[in-house]
């Protein structure tokens, strides 16, 4: 009877029926038991308008379902059937898919708040969330905006601003100018002043774009360039500031809830240290650092700064904490975090509800010694990126196949996407923030491997094989970290999972089990034959195996599912279901559990697997197809010193050079900008330049050829 | 090398062990004469394993080429191969070739059968150490032989190409000898599968058994297909060209059409075929086979929902929808750099092999022209003569307007397809993604070509042409050109004008195509249909 329940006319009923379809595969399912109850006599809004996308979007939409609050979504044309959109009650288109058009298209979206009758807004995160003249134009039209006032946002917006009136509140604040820089020349005397390394960052700025660290003049220089020009485009304002650059410090920033009525609670750490390019990548609550004293400090200090610019609302207190627990202010985000999960799962506070209630005027329902730290909770997030240029640049493509593992306890994951969503140039290149939760910091962690080992994602470049190894490195372990860990950790560059013999071994002996599988299915034909088959009789197989130019061979011995591997004298036994259509391959090696995932497998013996987070590329051959390779002819590769191409997907914002132009190493060729970051592509040799093939304003793909040197 | 012919002299022990008391017992029993015989019987196979000698066998490695019988290893299962014809020698004796060293057994040619995955294969490998693999009445001799046999058991044909061509020697009889095969190729055609892979040059009348088979691969930089060589063509019409530009893997797979796919090198090339082979059945009195399958029929597809773009006139590939909706995302895709406004190829649906056939809107708006109507039609007759299911994926703008096509003769080579889809007895099941517009939607598997199961997504438009252009007509020269586009569009760019007059059987949720295709394939493959007596049909070619 089963087969009736996925009949067509009961998925017509699915589509129909808009919140039915909020399951878990759709959002991802929150794992913490929020300790708040929703109570339903508690009237807050009828109708809340969410000027997002993505997974914040959706995340908004769930709380707001909870507490019986209808909802919009908004969107731009392209994302039409993007699942925010889906999940939401009533959805209005806002415009083209470039963000300036559609989802920082103030118009567009008051008209849609009217069109709708929605009678507040959540902004989420960026876009709109911390944009003053948004909050008043809502204002204006009745229309309550969750969040803090117009006055906070534009106190705590203003880097200079803020820092001023930190000061004023007894917060510890860094030493730097408090005033907008002019031109570069300037920046140059003040950087003098404070003395190198200096910070060149937006005054408008969050999120680490139109922003850079200098160490010398010339850096500063060409820092201001770039961060002005970032600034412009991100923000839509370049005024620049420099401050004292806190050498190897450790990002820590408290979660602070006020209410309207004057009372504000700091709802503990978030440990934010694991970055690149100024971009958080793995966030923990709560610190490892922190020892119940400083913890204090730095809440009573959030809570004061909040109190001074009357905030109400979810606000982050950002700090730079020095290796002797000395901590600085750094700026306060007036909106919802990313990484708010974590907070959520351990305070068991749900922080949008907790907005909702306090933009509709409630009071506070907790004190301050209400607020627990139960257990521990990581957070990765999940990006459309390759990790193996410059630990992350994005990457775009459609999700051709999609599986969030849920189905493991104690994990959360906030997406906005699913199987058949592509992920493109216009929006950020998170696929989704993955939690994982635990009586301590070890289980978290355990999980958090299970976690990534089993999250399926086909058809886009992702980050997963730099979290699989962040998590486990023995200095993130033992909590020995700072915002400098990538670039100490990695400094030729990400390079993937490094495997030790035993792992090697493992790895060797799957791939060879594998492709023995493979091969006898394939003389598994069924039915009436009228030639039959006469499959090739065999128990023991002879294989060679490549893996990153090492050559192996291995003797196979079979006896069901499960193969025995000899390499190099030492056995390996390897067992599991060998379900060659599963994008996952749960397997026994030796003993112990493990999770790989086959991600191609060809005729030619080529087999890729995810192991330990890293794909690796093998090649499996019987040895009489090994014996005879070496007699194959070499292909010539194509030698990339003399071209440019794009490492990424975006739009070229400026072309240095011409043909005919002198270049030399190192020296900039052409500037892309792929998701609001301007990358400048440089010349791997010094050279002539033959032929410019991309001019500003073109869009490109990954690979595509920029420029070509003689 | 070392590990092989260590590899080998184990395997070989204890045959060598029984021959050798074999032969002992004999000499005891018999006389010297006798031994003798045996003798040379020993000689002959050695020699015939060592082709051209171990000379000419160094030069074949070095071209990166391997050798006949080391091609035949790979192709086929371990020991599986059982040879014919080891001891026939040519019959020349003009111009000194009727001397000794000028005699190898089993001339330039191996032959036999075999198994691929524990399925009869009959094969022939053509050894280019031997007279450069050049074809003597010997030589066909032994190809006919084994295409004889293939025909009466009902098994497929490999022809392993690597032929410098006619044994000038030998003149006439090496003509006939052509003729003999291509003869046997014709008659085979749709029969049994008939497959080439050719391997190293394949030049001059050479060329048309390949070109007669039912599919054509080469090996990239080390086979040449053509008439003439460059020296010819320089010659004749003045044109600098080089082998690989005239008839290289690049050129037939990409302009030409004349081969159906090419592959890295000779292993990765014999390894694919194999890989081909398991979605072959073994002859026209065979259904598709069946494998094993271990992607559940009733898998929803949830991406193909939001697949097809909201604007009609963005593309998307048609490849995504095939890889989501086939068995473990494996297609077999024939001719992927060549008219690529269609895509064909072979997949497998709970593990019965099907034939896809999809338009794409990728390339050129997925319209067909000349080329991709040969493309399909072609594919389309294979599977109808192999019992091979048809799924076809509509998303066509219509026939591609313009004088190179209609100079080209668009009409007779569209009619083809036309023709093919029409006269095709096996399952065929065809879902409308999006566009299916004018006489593209008639010839692609539409109902009314006997069509078994046609269904329409959400997005299908059925109708004679889009928005624009048709109001256009109807109402040309009036104002509100935009309301009457969209009145146009309220009653044509949806699937209920083919719906309601049953053009389509269902319009279904598309993440549900799997699920509905495996479900139909089960209903048909009871499926009987026979087309009127006929000597032969008259395809417009």
């Amino acid at each position: 009877m089963a087969a009736y329940r996925n009949t067509p006319g009961f998925q017509r009923v699915l589509h129909a029926v808009k919140h039915v379809c909020f399951s878990k595969q759709r959002c991802g399912v929150i794992i913490c038991r929020y300790s708040t109850v929703y109570d339903p006599n508690e009237k807050t809004f009828d109708k809340i308008l969410i000027a997002n996308r993505g997974e914040i979007a959706c995340r908004v939409i769930k709380t707001c379902k909870k507490m019986g609050i209808k909802t919009v979504a908004v969107h731009s044309d392209v994302d039409s059937s993007a699942v925010h959109v889906k999940v939401a009650d009533e959805a209005v288109c806002v415009g083209p898919a470039p963000t300036s058009k559609s989802y920082l298209n103030m118009d567009a979206i008051m008209n849609a708040i009217k069109q709708t009758g929605a009678q507040a807004v959540h902004p989420g995160y960026g876009f709109l969330s911390e944009n003053k003249e948004f909050a008043k134009r809502l204002a204006a039209e009745g229309v309550t905006f969750i969040g803090p006032d117009t006055h906070a946002i534009q106190a705590m917006g203003d880097k200079i601003e803020s820092k001023l009136i930190a000061k004023a509140a007894k917060v510890n604040t860094i030493p730097g100018f408090d005033g907008v820089v002019k031109d570069a020349e300037e920046a140059v005397k003040i950087a003098g002043e404070i003395g190198y390394p200096v910070m060149i960052k937006a005054s408008a700025g969050g999120g680490g774009k139109g922003m850079r660290i200098a160490w010398n003049d010339e850096e500063t220089r060409e820092g201001f360039r770039f961060s002005s020009q970032e600034a412009l485009s991100s923000f839509g304002d370049d005024r620049l500031l420099i401050e004292k650059f806190i050498d190897n410090p450790r990002h820590i920033e408290i979660q602070v809830l006020a209410d309207k009525h004057g009372d504000a609670l700091w709802l503990n750490e978030r440990e934010c240290s694991i970055q690149r390019r100024n971009q958080k990548v793995v966030e923990e609550a709560p610190s490892t650092f922190l020892d119940p004293d400083t913890r204090r400090a730095m809440g009573e200090q959030a809570v004061s700064l909040a109190n001074a610019v009357k905030y109400s609302s979810a606000g982050t207190v950002e700090f730079l904490v020095d290796s002797k627990k000395n901590f600085y202010f750094l700026e306060m985000n007036t909106r919802l975090q990313v990484e708010h999960p974590i907070t959520e799962c351990i305070t068991g506070l749900d922080l949008v509800q907790q907005m909702i209630r306090i933009a509709k005027g409630y009071k506070l329902q907790h004190k301050q010694s209400d607020i627990p730290i139960n257990g521990w909770a990581v957070e990765s997030r999940v990006y459309a990126e390759d990790p193996y240029k410059s630990f992350g640049l994005p990457s775009i493509g459609r999700l051709s196949q999609y599986q969030e593992p849920l189905d493991l306890p104690n994990v959360r994951v906030d997406s906005g996407i699913q199987e058949g969503s592509d992920i493109s140039i216009y929006y950020d290149p998170m696929i989704s923030k993955l939690v994982t939760y635990g009586k301590t910091r070890e289980e978290a962690l355990k999980k958090m491997e299970d976690a990534l080992d089993n999250y399926v994602i086909r058809g886009v470049t992702h980050n997963i094989p730099l979290l699989r190894e962040i998590i486990v490195h023995p200095r993130f372990v033992s909590g020995d970290i700072s915002t400098k860990f990538l670039p100490e950790v990695y400094p030729d560059g990400f390079k993937g999972h490094m495997l030790t013999a035993g792992e090697r071994r493992e790895l060797l002996a799957t791939a060879a089990a594998l492709y023995v599988a493979a091969q006898l299915r394939s003389q598994k034909f069924l039915g009436d034959l009228r030639v039959s088959v006469v499959p090739a009789e065999s128990r023991q197989w002879e294989l060679c195996v490549e893996l990153d130019k090492g050559v192996h061979m291995l003797g196979v011995s079979r006896s069901g599912n499960n193969y025995t591997v000899e390499i190099d004298g030492e056995k390996v036994e390897v067992s599991g279901e060998w379900n060659l259509a599963s994008a996952l391959l749960p397997i026994t090696i030796n003993g112990k559990h493990r999770t790989l995932q086959c991600l191609l497998r060809t005729a030619a013996g080529e087999i890729s697997l995810q192991y330990l987070g890293t794909s690796f590329k093998l090649r499996v051959l019987s040895n009489l197809a090994a014996s005879l390779s070496k007699h194959m002819p070499e292909k010539v590769p194509e030698d990339t010193s003399s071209i440019l191409r794009s490492p990424m997907p975006g739009s070229v914002v400026a072309v240095s050079v011409k043909p005919g132009d002198n270049v030399a190493e190192g020296q900039e060729i052409c500037v892309i900008e792929a998701m609001k970051m301007q990358n400048s592509m440089t010349a791997a040799k010094t050279a002539k330049v033959k032929s410019v093939h991309c001019k500003a304003g073109d869009t490109v793909g990954e690979g595509d050829l920029l420029v070509e040197l003689e | 090398m070392n590990d092989k012919q260590h590899f080998s002299e184990r395997h070989n022990r204890p045959r060598a062990v029984t021959l050798t008391l074999l032969s002992v017992a004999r000499a005891l029993c018999y006389s010297v004469s006798h031994l003798s015989v045996q003798e040379r019987i020993e000689k002959k196979r050695k020699a015939a394993l060592t082709g051209g000698g171990q000379l000419r066998i160094a030069a074949q490695h070095k071209r990166g080429k391997l050798t006949a019988r080391e091609r035949l290893e790979l192709l086929l299962d371990p020991d599986s191969f059982v040879e014919y014809d080891m001891f026939v020698e040519h019959r020349c004796s003009d111009f000194g070739m009727e001397a000794d060293h000028n005699k190898y057994p089993g001339d330039s040619v191996v032959t036999g059968q075999g198994r691929i995955n524990g399925r009869l294969v009959y094969v022939f490998s053509q050894d280019f150490t031997v007279f450069g693999g050049s074809l003597s009445g010997a030589h066909a001799q032994k190809v006919c032989k084994i295409m004889d046999q293939a025909m009466m058991v009902g098994a497929p044909v490999i022809g392993l190409n690597d032929s410098g061509g006619a044994r000038i020697q030998e003149g006439v009889e090496s003509l006939a000898g052509y003729a003999d095969i291509f003869l046997r190729n014709v008659m085979a055609s749709g029969v049994v599968p008939q497959i080439s892979l050719i391997m190293g040059p394949c030049a001059g009348g050479a060329v048309y058994s390949p070109a007669l088979t039912d599919f054509t691969f080469m090996v990239k930089d080390t086979s040449y297909l053509f008439i003439t060589g460059p020296d010819v063509v320089k010659s004749v019409t003045n044109e600098d060209v080089t082998q690989e530009e005239l008839g290289g893997a690049k050129t037939h797979t990409t302009v030409s059409g004349v081969a159906h796919r090419a592959f890295e090198n000779d292993i990765d090339a014999l390894l694919n075929l194999r890989d081909f082979f398991n979605f072959l059945p073994l002859s026209n009195k065979d259904p598709a086979p069946v494998t094993e399958c271990h992607d559940p029929r009733d898998r929803l597809v949830p991406g193909l929902d939001t697949i097809v773009p909201l604007e009609s006139t963005k593309a998307y590939d048609m490849l995504d929808i095939v890889h989501g909706i086939v068995d473990e995302r494996e297609f077999f895709e024939i001719m992927p750099n060549y008219a690529k406004n269609i895509v064909v190829g072979f997949a497998r649906m709970n593990g019965r092999t099907v034939g896809i056939v999809g338009n794409q809107p990728k390339v050129a708006s997925g319209c067909l022209d000349i080329n991709s109507s040969v493309k399909g039609a072609r594919f389309v007759r294979f599977c109808d003569a192999f019992n091979i299911p048809i799924i076809t994926f509509v998303d066509v703008p219509g026939f591609l307007p313009g004088t190179a096509q209609e100079y080209g003769g668009i009409i007779r080579h569209g009619a083809k397809l036309l023709y093919a889809f029409a006269e095709a007895t096996v399952p065929k099941i065809t879902v409308i993604t999006r566009k299916a517009y004018g006489g593209a939607y008639d010839v692609m598997s539409s109902k009314h070509l006997r069509g078994d199961v046609n269904y329409a997504w959400p997005s299908a438009e059925v109708a004679v042409m889009g928005a624009k252009g048709a109001v256009q007509i109807i109402f040309r020269g009036k104002e509100n050109q935009a309301e009457a586009e969209a009145e146009y569009v309220e009653k044509f760019a949806n699937p209920f004008p083919a719906a309601v007059r049953g053009f389509v059987d269902d319009i279904i949720q598309p993440s549900t195509t799997r699920k509905r295709i495996c479900r139909d394939l089960e209903v048909l493959a009871s499926k009987k249909q026979t087309n009127p007596w006929k000597k032969h049909a008259n395809i417009p070619l």
